[in-house]
């Protein structure tokens, strides 16, 4: 079915061809500083785009549009990008988070990170969080491995992890999309497409105990690119878009189950690593797998605190990351097993990184805490001991996130002759997060509001489609 | 018309005036503008001033004119309607999870809507309760500017005192639960970043750390609390949820059950904050941080902040005979051990953070045995009482000195009772039981934090272990090429 609805400009295409080119051109660029401020520019354009689309799609009032002027329409006669109530707010996200990390990039690392690679992932994501075709997004999801296995291999990493995890989920994910769409199973065999497609989903999601290529991936690859793997939460788009409208009730209660399993575990494990790159991967574990209680609940008031975590989770823990990041590029591989007391040489960055903990943590007055209570409310009308749980996961993320902050910033004086402080494209970063993470917790409303529509429709969609299914095979 | 105007005005200015000297300081820190000491010192005087006047102006209108409860709205600050669509179970089996737990979700299918009220309330409880807050936080802003002159972090210290003190305020004044648990946070958060405030030393961190962790399983029995309070009663709002009646007249609408369920969460938030049993190891560590801070904070204010909350849900305690015989019992045991620990010491803000322990215990059993205006006036008087104590503590262990310099001796010690009671071997072990502060702190760490930590390295090392049999390299190559690594 086409959708009648459309932009005033072809923003999605622009959004998607537009780090295209620039990556091309990053690739072609020998000087890495030129690359960079390459990349910046691309990546503020893209930003541009992305908000312009949103603001527009507001103006529509409805739940789903694509492009004007729609050239893959066109050329395939039906839509593959569209935006949505779901995705709208998900792509600016998305684009600032690339663009922060860009920007922050201190000279010491770019002899690694690629901006290149960066800006054509950045396509990619952008390209994933817009699709609506089921095979193209497979595609998609697969071409997205590539950058950070390349890197894997360049780094001289072993990639046997990466590869095998996600040539499973690629595998599963696309078996169980051409048995949907092509092979009639008989009776309790009729679900095996869809928990092929949920195993595919959870995986990616990194759900436990099939986690082990993010906290490999954090290990090995920069941490720019891991960060930027895995913050857009591609696993949770398709549980939303391929797996809540069709699954049936059992399915969702098992997954929220193993959720629920991963948040404790990840919030657990966060307290004791000794790495601040392992440590921030459970830490995002544990949110992630909040985000997919709340998808799995599957009631309005569950689907918007979940819709809303994942905004507030993609903000906070976007920004946490880039802060870890910013202090690796000073001082190295972070140890959290002892004081690293870099507070007096960055305060700045040592109050962000205490600040996007928090937001994390749902702490109020910042924009987790809304989305975190809703998500509670929604968990505990379904399944009680579910709300307890995620009140728990909270308490222990909020635990390692206070260890975190004083292992590193506090506990003696960090001695160098090396000026630490930090640069002027930190700083606006600072200020940027600062405001999105204390604007959308003092003043939530709006963003909550447009959750809230998402988690209808989806929520209508899922009704819809289950009806269909049991006219379908009543 | 005019007199409801004027008072809702001064009752802004109240809520509003910590929160302009929070957002002053964050600002300013945001933007690295320097701000100096005087400037600093000034704005929280005034701020602290202007809040004290104006909730001083409110308290006379109430006496006065004869008004016990003031509410000050501020609306919905999250407000979903039409909810009623709310499972995406609908079209299945009989078994489906709206069913068969419907009642749990009926708050949000009956209402409709989900929203979180931003409400202050000023009655017989609140208002006292703000005005010492902002005395003493007034007192002690101006105590620091002299005891923190030229220290390094004089900004940092100014910036988590106005956090405390927005947190104090509110949670003092809120109106809903909701507003309670924001502002309870906000103290909670302060506090532990002030146990760590001289930060270059590894021992205030870990005790801000222990702190923060106390504070969370506080704040996790709080908010599991607050969301049950919000189903059962249908609301946040503290006049639906206790009842209609000013405090303390208030009668809850849930059943003896619920409010024993209920209430037994509100009382670990409380003993979490109060430094009640088995949560008392946080109070003397808490000690470390600068004097203004430490001592007069948690000596004096937030210790009393979880007897505050016994007091706002007194209704609660009023609904069931058993809840109240728990508050009862918690106090006494925090009594007898914080008397005991307080007279084995050997500093002289351990002895005094001891000491308001057992006030507090006996404002909880107080509390506990039905009485509301005897533990509200034991509060203030006891957090007045106990700041100047430790205000002045510095100096009069000065002037001890100067005294026994003068006789040439120490002091003589008291006669103590024990000596008569108890033989010697008796009071080595009371005294061992008091110095290692009954054993809490050590019983925490056997019996949950390391259990807790050791499963999880297992479970680390299991993982670590996978990974590498996955990546198909040996222990010993990864050893290896770790030591390679090293410089």
């Amino acid at each position: 079915m086409l959708i009648v609805e459309q932009m005033h400009f072809p923003w999605l295409e622009c959004s998607i061809v537009f780090p295209i080119i620039g990556a091309i051109a990053c690739i072609f660029t020998r000087d890495k500083m030129a690359a960079q401020r390459v990349a910046i520019v691309v990546s503020s354009v893209t930003l541009f785009f992305t908000l312009a689309e949103w603001y527009d799609f507001s103006l529509l009032n409805t739940f789903e549009a694509h492009d004007n002027w729609d050239f893959v329409r066109w050329v395939f006669g039906h839509d593959i990008f569209v935006i949505d109530e779901l995705s709208a707010p998900l792509l600016p996200l998305t684009s600032l988070l690339y663009l922060l990390t860009i920007f922050t990039t201190l000279n010491t690392k770019l002899g690694r990170f690629s901006f290149g690679w960066t800006l054509l992932s950045q396509a990619i994501v952008l390209s994933t969080l817009s699709c609506r075709s089921p095979w193209v997004l497979v595609q998609l999801m697969f071409i997205s491995c590539i950058p950070p296995w390349l890197e894997l291999r360049r780094r001289g990493a072993s990639t046997r992890i990466f590869s095998i995890h996600m040539g499973l989920f690629i595998a599963m994910l696309a078996s169980g999309l051409f048995l949907l769409e092509n092979i009639e199973l008989p009776g309790f065999l009729a679900w095996v497409p869809a928990a092929m497609i949920t195993g595919a989903a959870v995986l990616r999601a990194g759900v436990f105990p099939l986690h082990l290529w993010m906290t490999n991936l954090f290990e090995h690859a920069t941490f720019g690119t891991s960060l930027l793997f895995v913050t857009p939460m591609t696993g949770a788009y398709l549980i939303v878009h391929l797996v809540v409208p069709f699954v049936p009730a059992w399915a969702m209660q098992s997954i929220a189950l193993i959720s629920l399993v991963t948040a404790v575990y990840a919030a657990g494990m966060a307290t004791i690593q000794t790495d601040a790159r392992r440590f921030f991967c459970f830490l995002f574990l544990s949110h992630g797998s909040l985000v997919l209680i709340g998808l799995e609940v599957v009631t309005t008031v569950g689907l918007t605190g979940a819709l809303c975590v994942w905004i507030s989770m993609a903000i906070s823990l976007g920004g946490f990351g880039l802060t870890l990041r910013a202090i690796e590029s000073r001082i190295g591989r972070t140890s959290l097993d002892r004081f690293q007391g870099m507070y007096e040489h960055s305060p700045t960055l040592a109050g962000l990184f205490l600040l996007m903990g928090l937001a994390s943590i749902g702490f109020p007055g910042t924009v987790g805490f809304v989305g975190l209570e809703l998500l509670i409310e929604g968990a505990v009308g379904v399944y009680p001991v579910t709300g307890l749980a995620v009140v728990i996961v909270a308490m222990l993320n909020g635990i390692a996130v206070m260890r975190a902050y004083f292992r590193i910033f506090t506990g003696r004086k960090f001695q160098t002759s090396a000026i630490l402080r930090s640069r002027r494209s930190e700083r606006f970063s600072v200020i940027i997060l600062t405001f999105l993470v204390l604007g959308g917790g003092l003043w939530p409303q709006p963003g909550i509001e447009s959750r809230r529509h998402a988690a209808e429709s989806l929520m209508k969609i899922r009704r819809d489609s289950l009806r269909a299914m049991e006219r379908k095979n009543p | 018309m005019v007199p409801n105007l004027l008072l809702t005005f001064t009752g802004i200015v109240v809520v509003v005036s910590p929160a302009a000297l929070l957002m002053m300081l964050g600002l300013t820190t945001l933007f690295r503008y320097k701000l100096s000491e005087v400037a600093i010192s000034r704005f929280a005087q005034t701020c602290s001033i202007t809040g004290l006047v104006s909730s001083l102006c409110i308290l006379s209108f109430m006496l006065v004119s004869g008004v016990r409860d003031v509410p000050l709205e501020f609306g919905n600050w999250v407000s979903l309607h039409h909810l009623s669509d709310s499972s995406g179970f609908e079209s299945e089996s009989p078994e489906s999870p709206k069913q068969s737990h419907g009642d749990a979700d009926s708050h949000v299918h009956q209402a409709g809507e989900f929203h979180l009220r931003m409400k202050f309330v000023f009655d017989r409880l609140s208002i006292p309760f703000a005005v010492m807050s902002f005395v003493l936080c007034g007192v002690i802003g101006s105590f620091a500017v002299k005891y923190l002159h030229l220290e390094p972090g004089y900004n940092r210290f100014f910036l988590f005192f106005s956090i405390f003190q927005l947190g104090m305020i509110w949670s003092s004044l809120a109106g809903t639960i909701e507003t309670l648990f924001f502002s309870w946070e906000l103290v909670g958060l302060s506090s532990a970043l002030l146990v760590a405030y001289y930060h270059d030393r590894p021992s205030p961190v870990q005790n801000g750390l222990r702190v923060w962790a106390v504070y969370r399983i506080a704040d996790a029995a709080f908010l599991v609390a607050a969301l049950s309070l919000h189903h059962l009663s249908g609301s946040g709002d503290f006049t639906v949820m206790m009842g209609e009646g000013d405090w303390p007249f208030g009668k809850v609408v849930i059943t003896e059950q619920q409010a024993l369920l209920v209430g037994l969460l509100l009382l670990v938030a409380a003993a979490g904050k109060s430094a009640l049993v088995p949560f008392s190891g946080w109070l003397p560590r808490a000690m470390e941080g600068p004097t203004p801070s430490s001592a007069v904070f948690y000596g004096a204010l937030s210790v009393h902040l979880g007897a505050f909350l016994l007091l706002r849900v007194s209704p609660l305690l009023e609904a069931s005979a058993i809840l109240s015989g728990c508050v009862v019992a918690l106090g006494l045991v925090t009594m007898i051990f914080a008397t005991m620990a307080t007279r084995v010491q050997s500093d002289v803000k351990s002895a005094l953070s001891y000491a308001s322990l057992i006030q507090v215990s006996i404002i909880v059993v107080e509390i506990g045995l039905g009485l509301r205006y005897i533990p509200l006036i034991h509060i203030i008087g006891h957090a007045c009482i106990r700041t100047l104590q430790l205000v002045r503590a510095p100096s009069l262990l000065k002037d001890y000195s100067s005294l026994e310099n003068a006789i040439g001796d120490h002091l003589p010690p008291a006669p103590s009772i024990w000596q008569r009671w108890f033989a010697p071997s008796t009071r080595e072990r009371f005294y061992r039981f008091a110095w290692e502060r009954g054993y809490m702190d050590s019983i925490l760490d056997d019996f949950v934090v390391q259990p807790f930590v050791h499963i999880f390295r297992c479970a680390n090392r299991i993982e670590l272990h996978c990974e590498r049999l996955l990546e198909g390299r040996s222990h010993s190559s990864a050893v290896a090429k770790k030591e390679r690594r090293k410089p």
